[in-house]
């Protein structure tokens, strides 16, 4: 089983949290054009690659960006998702 | 062919043709390049000799024939899909399949097993009539069966699932069947060499050159080739490719895992899928349980294997089959899927001209390889996108046309 830690809660199991994706730039909702929606919606590099996403801790409903390697599995850093915190 | 086996065991087994000929020389030109050496690679390749006469050309496959996902999955073929774009061209597919045994004069051990997936609530029987009428509308081989029709066909599965999530009904596709999954690319790629089309092993592309908007040729590890055509048929590799002419995708890859028990005598001539336990199984002809899940659960471009994977099956494995428990798990093993966001593949031409995109074949692309292939090389040799893929180009997602298929398709592949 892979543990992580994690500043506020100390180490947990891998296996509590949830994952949700990484995180993109978000257009804005008033203004963005169909092709720039499409574009944020669908079309990214997805290559290997260090990547930033949003894993929620079950049991405590808390959110965290984990900075994860996609060619390797390895989680880089981890801190909580305040807003305007993902680096 | 018994019989012409039967003079090898006096003859020394070095007399033997070899299954491919000898590799030679890479070409200065081909008039296409197919990049993926699976079995939609070689399926594409034989479409193009076989029914459009173009024969030089090559595909180059960075490690063996067939050692990506297509010698990785629970070869599982059914057309039993969601949405009517994915119904006709699955079955058109399913159709090729019965005839390849035939067609290669080698044995693919297709078998017709009928297939379940089992329903443990309300809205997953409602999916099932959902699916059952959209399948008979196309007339496919598909009916909603109850519960007590599911505990006869199948024996040894508690249809009360331990208490905690009873079987109330079941999708049943008759014509659901497995095969020998190396097979179909070993037949293709013999089919394809014998008109003359040429197969690179251990050939990785790692880059494609473009003049403006025009695909001219292919850099390998062992040299450049030039080609008016590239075809990309690399599954867990396409983002990758993609990337070689500037091309992003709605693409992501996640791991999917399976793995085999110990052999035991045949108890099961079915396929069972049970999506809210998220596993799937079918016996195999050597007496494995073939046993997979859903992807794992984050992005990975990687083919490592986990415990996590073999506890979660297992642990509900054991729920629909308590038998099980008594069994070992054999070996384990994972591919790279290329997921869409509508678990439909991405196939046909491309923004770039030459580039032709066969990818996102998720968890589900067995069972496409003769399809594929078919409507592949009709869209290159023409270059007129084939009418039953077309609504699966790369541009859907500009437009907000996505195809639907989740329901169908996210667990049981
Ligand atoms: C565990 C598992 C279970 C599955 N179960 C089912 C199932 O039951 N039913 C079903 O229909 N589908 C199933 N699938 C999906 C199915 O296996 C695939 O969709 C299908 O095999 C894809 O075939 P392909 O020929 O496109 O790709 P692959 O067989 O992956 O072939 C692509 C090839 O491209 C090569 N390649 C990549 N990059 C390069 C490069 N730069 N240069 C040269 N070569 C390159 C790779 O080495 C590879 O051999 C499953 C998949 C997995 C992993």
């Amino acid at each position: 089983m892979k543990f992580v830690e994690c500043a506020p809660i100390g180490r947990r199991a891998l296996s509590e949290f949830v994952y949700a994706g990484p995180v993109r730039k978000e257009p804005r909702n008033e203004t963005v054009s169909d092709a720039d929606l499409s574009e944020f919606l669908y079309y990214h590099w997805n290559q290997p690659a260090v990547q930033t996403e949003l894993w929620q801790h079950r049991p405590t409903g808390i959110w965290f960006y984990f900075e994860r390697d996609t060619a390797t599995d390895r989680i880089e850093r981890v801190y909580p998702a305040t807003k305007g915190a993902a680096q | 062919m018994p019989l012409g086996l039967l003079k090898y065991a006096w003859k020394s087994p070095e007399s033997m043709p070899r299954f491919f000929p000898d590799e030679t020389p890479l070409k200065k030109h081909y008039d296409a390049v197919i990049i993926g050496g699976g079995g939609h690679g070689m399926a594409c390749a034989y479409y193009l000799a076989k029914e459009h006469g173009l024969t030089n050309v090559a595909v180059l496959e960075k490690g063996y024939i067939g050692g990506g996902n297509t010698g990785r999955n629970t070869t599982i073929v059914r057309s039993n899909y969601l949405t009517s774009e994915g119904v006709a061209f699955y079955d058109e597919s399913l159709k090729l399949f019965e005839d390849l045994s035939d067609e290669f004069d080698l044995n693919i051990f297709y078998s017709t097993r009928g297939h379940y997936t089992l329903a443990h609530s309300d809205s997953a029987l409602h999916t099932m009539r959902w699916r059952a009428e959209v399948n008979k509308f196309h007339g496919i081989d598909s009916e909603v069966v109850d519960a007590a029709h599911v505990k006869k066909h199948v024996p040894y599965m508690d249809t009360n699932c331990g208490g905690h999530l009873p079987v109330m009904g079941a999708l049943y596709h008759a014509p659901g069947s497995v095969a020998r999954h190396d097979a179909v690319a070993w037949g293709y790629a013999r089919g394809a060499q014998s008109y003359g089309v040429e197969i690179h092993q251990k050939t990785a592309v790692t880059d494609i050159r473009t003049v403006g908007d025009r695909v001219t040729g292919v850099q390998t590890d062992r040299g450049f080739i030039e080609t008016p055509r590239v075809i990309s048929m690399v599954a867990g590799s396409t983002p990758t490719v993609a990337a070689m002419v500037g091309l992003k995708t709605p693409i992501e890859i996640f791991p999917l895992q399976a793995c085999v028990t110990e052999p035991v005598k045949p108890f099961m001539d079915t396929i069972v899928v049970s999506g809210s336990l998220h596993v799937y199984v079918s016996q195999s002809s050597r007496g494995e349980l073939v046993m997979g899940a859903s992807v794992d659960p984050a992005q990975l471009h990687s083919t490592r294997s986990t415990l996590d994977f073999v506890e979660g099956l297992t642990d509900q494995m054991v729920d629909l089959f308590p038998f099980t428990s008594r069994l070992k798990i054999m070996r384990q093993w994972a591919g790279m899927s290329d997921l869409t966001p509508d678990f439909a593949p991405i196939m046909g031409k491309t923004p770039i001209k030459g580039f032709y995109l066969d990818g996102g074949w998720g968890t589900w692309g067995f069972k496409a390889t003769p399809v594929s292939g078919k409507t592949m090389a009709h869209t290159v040799a023409t270059d007129e996108t084939h009418h039953l893929i077309q609504p699966f180009s790369l541009d859907r997602f500009e437009r907000f046309n996505l195809v639907g298929e989740k329901g169908a398709a996210s667990v049981g592949h």
